[in-house]
């Protein structure tokens, strides 16, 4: 193929530390891939737990269902969000992580037996606090505000954890100098290793934030120290919690940029847009941590304009900025290979019964359209007291990081898994329903989570009926059928994610006899340009002048306006509320 | 010649031309960035709902003490003479005068008191906890505040509607947390809009009652 030629034109400095995928021509780094197959399969686990938990959750928190007694359901809503919101997404960032830093650069990983070291750390650390949780010792919820405690073991998992994550973000960051000082590529790096370059980056800002709080806690818990106070403890905290989740964003749009490469031969529709977008988060998106303490005492106007509108919404901006190339770059690749008719003939004639594509478009959209506009509104700090807290919040996350990131780590587990393992998908047909049945079954949990969070429904609320409250009081019947619906969905999007998790451990555990010499995945796409340079003789133009991706422009366009839309109607709500100054 | 998963072949990208369409895209968006920036700001100046209020630093005891105190002095009487409360733990109510302080130090897993308010009056909320973290939502309206122990966060509250409010707590507080549910009363005397006695208020237009 084309492009394994193109792969292979810069030589290999050290061969025999390489296999080169005869399907792609991508030389994998030997070391690499049981790391990668060890931290992704780690994360299938855990979503596999974090996926049963969450549906116990779901299945009580449906008036009509009423599954689990009050304190199962308090410790599966925290064990669920351990499992999936720290260790599912994190090992399997690791994994990843470990790819985008060698594969495009034809380099090795630097130390591959510390990034073991670090694996085990953070397995036992993850173990450690899961047991915890599940054995009812650390019933304090994913955001464990003190004063409520948990037992030591959950604190030290927690920590041994982050420990175990912050080292692959330096082994990272060492890979890319070497790569870089060794010339194992010519030019700059691709936008796939940059992307995970900027992660690392806030990766180490992320868990260094998480030792800092969660050390003193865990000696606050052993009575070394006496107290830890409960609104620094939030602040610091959420510099964690919130970090965490820019990192799941930085990694999932290099992912978005990586698919439409693998697909189309996309190229970013330019390279400087492209990585000012993702520079803009590197300084800007951590701010927005602060959006969890807008309707908090303790801090004032100009702390919170400043850090809630994440300096002068420069990370929006970033956002915004991808929200156009990143379909951009696949609609250029599009049109490039001749798909050139009307605004969206690029768009429709997509392989849409690809999960590896339909899992990546799905995702960009329903994170766009979801996730990023609630997003960008509920952390506006006068909206935000119209939402704090209700379970409004619960199905924004889901949008984000259901919809969001774990539906881009599908569509990147399906074209990558069979080049780890050299084995094709177990359940190819199983793999085809997962994304949308997972993709539009979270997204109407998120959708209707946020109608009845308007509603008034509080998170993290075993019973919405109250019935043994001292003041009684129920919810009206809307509430109790936008409960339901959601809850369907959540139910279907757990069977899309079923579907996953069989063909994960269907194709990571199968027999030895079906690994494959060639032909586990499809070639990657050739480059657009060289397409379109054999088909018109010459090169690519770099740019024509004119629109050259109008069918984006107007999906972009109708993002801002529903965006537009959305937050004065929430602006024209807030407005009738009693007066609070 | 080249696609997001390859290195870039020329070192000079960054000297390239940007298209017309990111030129467009980037302009609008910045621009739109820039009104929500500005409307943020012109709300905390022209907006009649801003959260941030002053906050102090107490003693959770000393805070608790300051409620007691106003319950003592300001619990509302039923028609026998009796202090009024409400609810199987009997919550006192209490109505101070417009332009008063109101304490709540809530506790686990119930609200300390149930607060009449005049509509249209502005009172001056004080708002902690005695234990955990927890959650002022009340409703119908959805005003979800963050209460924290150690800390005295006071709003200027302003009702508009008369009616009965109820308070739940959505911060996660223990494994009684579903249990902790309250009230609250805007009463309109001028226009005999008062409490019936028997959990709700009558007369007039009631507006903001679930």
């Amino acid at each position: 193929m084309a492009t394994s030629t193109i792969m292979s034109a810069t030589a290999l400095k050290n061969p025999q530390e390489f296999i080169t995928c005869p399907d792609t021509g991508l030389h994998l780094n030997k070391s690499v891939i049981p790391l990668s197959k060890a931290n992704m399969f780690t994360a299938a686990v855990y979503l596999l737990a974090g996926g049963i938990l969450g549906l116990g959750v779901a299945l009580t928190r449906w008036p009509a269902v009423h599954l689990l007694p009050s304190e199962w359901f308090y410790i599966a809503l925290t064990g669920h969000g351990a499992a999936v919101l720290l260790f599912w997404v994190h090992f399997f960032e690791v994994g990843i992580a470990y790819f985008f830093c060698t594969t495009p650069i034809n380099a090795r990983l630097v130390t591959p037996k510390l990034a073991w070291f670090s694996y085990f750390l953070m397995l036992i650390g993850s173990a450690m606090a899961t047991i915890t949780v599940l054995t009812g010792h650390a019933t304090v919820m994913f955001s464990s505000y003190p004063p409520l405690m948990a037992n030591q073991f959950f604190y030290l998992g927690v920590i041994l954890f982050a420990v175990g994550a912050l080292i692959p973000m330096f082994i990272i960051l060492a890979t890319l100098m070497r790569a870089k000082s060794d010339g194992t590529y010519k030019g700059s790096m691709p936008l796939a290793t940059f992307g995970c370059l900027v992660y690392a980056i806030i990766a180490v800002f992320t868990w260094v934030m998480g030792a800092v709080i969660l050390i003193p806690t865990w000696l606050w818990s052993m009575g070394l120290i006496a107290h830890i106070d409960p609104q620094m403890y939030r602040l610091v905290f959420w510099a964690l919690g919130h970090s965490t989740q820019q990192m799941n964003i930085v990694l999932h749009i290099t992912i978005w940029y990586t698919l439409a490469a693998v697909l189309f031969g996309a190229r970013p529709l330019s390279e400087k847009v492209s990585r000012t977008a993702f520079v803009l988060y590197l300084f800007a998106l951590q701010f927005g941590s602060v959006h969890h303490l807008l309707s908090d005492p303790g801090t004032s106007a100009a702390w919170r304009t400043f850090n809630t509108s994440y300096a002068a919404y420069l990370a929006v901006l970033g956002s915004l900025m991808h929200g156009l190339t990143v379909p951009g770059s696949m609609e250029l690749a599009q049109r490039r290979r001749g798909l050139t008719h009307g605004l969206f003939e690029w768009l429709r004639k997509a392989p849409w019964d690809n999960p590896v594509f339909s899992g990546f478009f799905l995702s960009l959209v329903l994170f766009g359209f979801l996730g990023g506009i609630t997003g960008v509104t509920m952390s506006n700090q006068q909206i935000n007291m119209i939402v704090h807290n209700t379970i409004y919040v619960t199905g924004h996350f889901h949008t984000t990081v259901a919809t969001g990131t774990t539906l881009a780590f599908f569509a990147f587990s399906y074209w990558f898994v069979p080049i780890l393992t050299r084995r094709k998908l177990a359940f190819p047909l199983l793999a085809k329903w997962s994304t949308y049945l997972f993709g539009l079954g979270m997204g109407t949990f998120g959708v209707f989570f946020m109608a009845a969070g308007h509603l008034g429904v509080p998170r993290r609320d075993w019973d919405i009926t109250f019935a043994d409250a001292a003041l009684p009081f129920d919810f009206s019947a809307t509430v109790h059928m936008l409960i339901g619906i959601a809850e369907i969905g959540a139910c279907v999007g757990g069977v899309g994610a079923l579907f996953y998790l069989l063909n994960m451990f269907g194709t990571f555990l199968g027999s030895k006899s079906k690994v494959l010499a060639k032909g586990a995945v499809p070639p990657l796409a050739e480059p657009a340009g060289l397409v379109y340079a054999r088909a018109h003789g010459g090169s690519e133009p770099h740019h024509t002048g004119g629109l050259e991706v109008p069918g984006s422009l107007v999906l972009a366009f109708t993002l801002l306006t529903f965006l537009i839309i959305y937050y004065f109607a929430q602006f024209k709500y807030l407005s009738t509320i009693w007066g609070i100054h | 010649m080249y696609t997001s998963l390859q290195p870039i072949p020329q070192r000079h990208w960054w000297r390239l031309g940007i298209g017309t369409d990111e030129k467009i895209w980037i302009a609008v968006a910045y621009t739109w960035c820039l009104v929500m920036l500005f409307w943020m700001i012109g709300w905390l100046f022209l907006g009649n709902q801003n959260q941030i209020g002053h906050s102090y630093r107490v003693t959770i005891d000393g805070f608790a003490n300051k409620m007691d105190q106003m319950v003592d002095k300001y619990q509302l009487k039923d028609a026998s003479g009796n202090p009024m409360a409400e609810g199987s733990n009997d919550i006192p109510v209490v109505q101070v005068p417009p332009g008063g302080n109101m304490y709540i130090a809530a506790h686990q897993f119930a609200w300390p008191i149930i607060p009449v308010l005049e509509v249209g009056k502005t009172y001056v909320f004080h708002l902690s906890s005695q234990d955990m973290d927890h959650g002022f939502s009340l409703l119908p309206i959805v005003l979800n505040l963050q209460l924290i122990p150690g800390y005295d966060y006071i709003l200027h509250l302003t009702p508009n509607r008369t009616g009965v409010y109820r308070l739940v707590c959505n911060e996660f507080c223990g494994l009684g947390h579903h249990l902790m549910t309250g009230k609250l009363y805007v009463i309109d005397t001028a226009h005999g809009v008062v409490l019936d006695g028997k959990g709700g208020v009558k007369g007039g237009e009631i507006g903001g009652a679930i």
